[in-house]
């Protein structure tokens, strides 16, 4: 790890506008500090500022950028009307990693691609024009949806896959004052020539996530993550799903898949073809082919098509089903039975 | 300038002098405070074996930069016992054979413990299970473990029933 200066921001203005790296629960950047692919010449300490709260904001939820995702997970609001976010929360990392990782951390965490990891590799994320290591390498993580030939990492997030489908905002100060970012539009695509144009300009800073009033979305609100061991590994796809239903029929629909592209994915139009039918087994198949069009491979990995698919179906399935008075033993998990559970 | 830190470990308030700031908790306990119980294993947040209570939450010493934690107070394996007699986590280990080699020991119980304190997993042996995922174990005691912290559980919870009714 190279060597740096710490200075520790006791305020949100001593933060906003100041040079260096923000660090938060340190999870992914002192990671990515000691194998050398983050230099920073200097840490800005943003762990104390006092945005660790979550409150009531117009109906819905405003969770402070510090907030420990364990807190995110356990918070009774979260749990009682934005389930498929605790759930997403639970099936990430490992309980040391979210009792530290912040909201805004979350956000902000760099990509898993190994190329991007390995600093002897080229990589048009971490040093623009090296070319793609990933392009034609093992890509069976890597996106089938919204990729170029510059990039073809995905975000890793689980909790940015439910809050896109929540319709989540990101609020950011800057130098130049507030601006808000939709959670689904907050990490670039990339282009041509790589990740595309950084989220955050120098110096801003994510200081909430807002999420607006679900009404009775509240109630049919799941996540499920395809993964190659049950716990503590990132997804190969995953799915969040938050369904309202009267009679049977599904008035409002929200489907967002991860692990597929380098944001989560927004299905619009799978939600429209939900919108309005009836909430059945034959209506989540159809829907779920929509969920993944325009999906491609980037590699050798065109399994993650179909599987995108399947697990889309089976977030929809279990969110008619409702969500449970209690989250499964093994979150999100694909083996966690259909019973409900 | 050197910065002092703060630290309260294992109940003894401390003043520790740090001239490099990329010490992570992990390597100035183990070499400054040298309290060695503490393991290094993957040192990247992937094996669980640096595990210790930060402000009594079960966290990554690994991944925690000292200075961030300035003022915090830490608990690490050596401060569980109260002098001869061990923590029901500690004890329950060894009555259950929750190791072999050992090394990732010191990390499974803190991580034990900070589960219990939590207190969502309760007498769920699915639930101990994936709320241990965090500590991997190489010599695969993981049955034992999940008997330990079982029992352990069982132990603490009595007592604490007890200690509310008396």
């Amino acid at each position: 790890m190279n060597r740096f200066e710490y200075t520790r921001a006791e305020t949100l203005g001593a933060a906003v506008g100041a040079e260096g790296a923000f660090l938060a629960g340190g999870t992914n950047l002192l990671d990515l500090m000691k194998i050398g692919v983050a230099a920073p010449d200097r840490l800005v300490d943003i762990s104390h500022l006092p945005l660790d709260r979550i409150e009531e904001s117009a109906g819905g939820l405003r969770i402070g950028a510090m907030v420990r995702n364990a807190d995110i997970a356990r918070d009774p609001q979260v749990l009682a009307r934005y389930p498929a976010l605790a759930e997403a929360l639970l099936s990430g990392a490992s309980a040391q990693l979210r009792n530290a990782a912040t909201t805004g951390g979350n956000v902000m965490q760099a990509t898993r691609c190994s190329y991007f990891q390995d600093p002897l590799s080229p990589c048009n994320r971490r040093e623009p024009g090296s070319g793609c290591g990933a392009l034609g390498g093992v890509t069976r993580t890597h996106a089938v949806l919204g990729w170029t030939e510059g990039c073809i990492a995905v975000h890793p997030s689980d909790m940015c896959v439910a809050l896109a489908a929540y319709d989540a905002v990101v609020e950011i100060t800057g130098p130049g004052g507030l601006r808000e970012v939709a959670m689904e539009e907050f990490h670039p695509l990339p282009d041509a020539e790589g990740a595309g144009a950084p989220s955050l300009s120098p110096g801003e800073i994510i200081t909430h996530i807002r999420l607006p009033d679900p009404g009775p979305l509240a109630r049919h609100g799941r996540y499920v993550k395809l993964r190659e061991r049950t716990s503590f590994a990132f997804a190969i796809v995953s799915a969040a799903a938050a369904l309202a239903i009267e009679d049977g029929v599904i008035t409002e629909a929200r489907l967002a898949l991860g692990g597929v592209a380098a944001r989560p994915w927004r299905c619009r139009k799978a939600e429209e073809a939900l919108k309005g039918a009836l909430a059945t087994a034959e209506t989540f198949a159809r829907a779920s082919e929509l969920a993944t069009d325009g999906a491609r491979p980037s590699g050798d990995n065109a399994a993650k098509i179909v599987l995108a698919q399947r697990i889309a179906a089976r977030a929809l399935e279990r969110a008619a089903a409702g969500t449970p008075d209690r989250l499964p033993a093994l979150p999100a998990s694909v083996f966690a039975g259909d019973d409900n559970g | 300038m050197t910065p002092t830190l703060n630290l309260t470990i294992n109940g003894v308030p401390q003043q520790i002098a740090l001239d490099d700031p990329r010490a992570t908790l992990l390597d100035l306990l183990r070499e400054r405070i040298g309290l060695t119980g503490t393991k290094k294993g993957c040192d990247r947040g992937q094996c669980g074996a640096c595990t210790v209570l930060i402000d009594g939450r079960r966290m990554n010493a690994c991944l925690a930069l000292a200075l961030s934690y300035d003022g915090a107070e830490i608990t690490t394996v050596e401060g569980l016992a109260t002098g001869e007699t061990l923590h029901p986590v500690q004890a329950a280990f060894i009555a259950h054979d929750g190791f072999q080699c050992g090394y990732c020991t010191p990390g499974q119980i803190m991580s034990a413990v900070g589960l219990i304190a939590e207190g969502e997993a309760g007498l769920d042996p699915e639930r101990i299970r994936e709320g241990m995922s965090g500590n991997l174990c190489r010599c695969a005691a993981y049955a034992g473990i999940t008997e330990a912290v079982l029992e352990a559980t069982r132990e603490m919870t009595s007592a604490t029933g007890e200690r509310e009714s008396a």
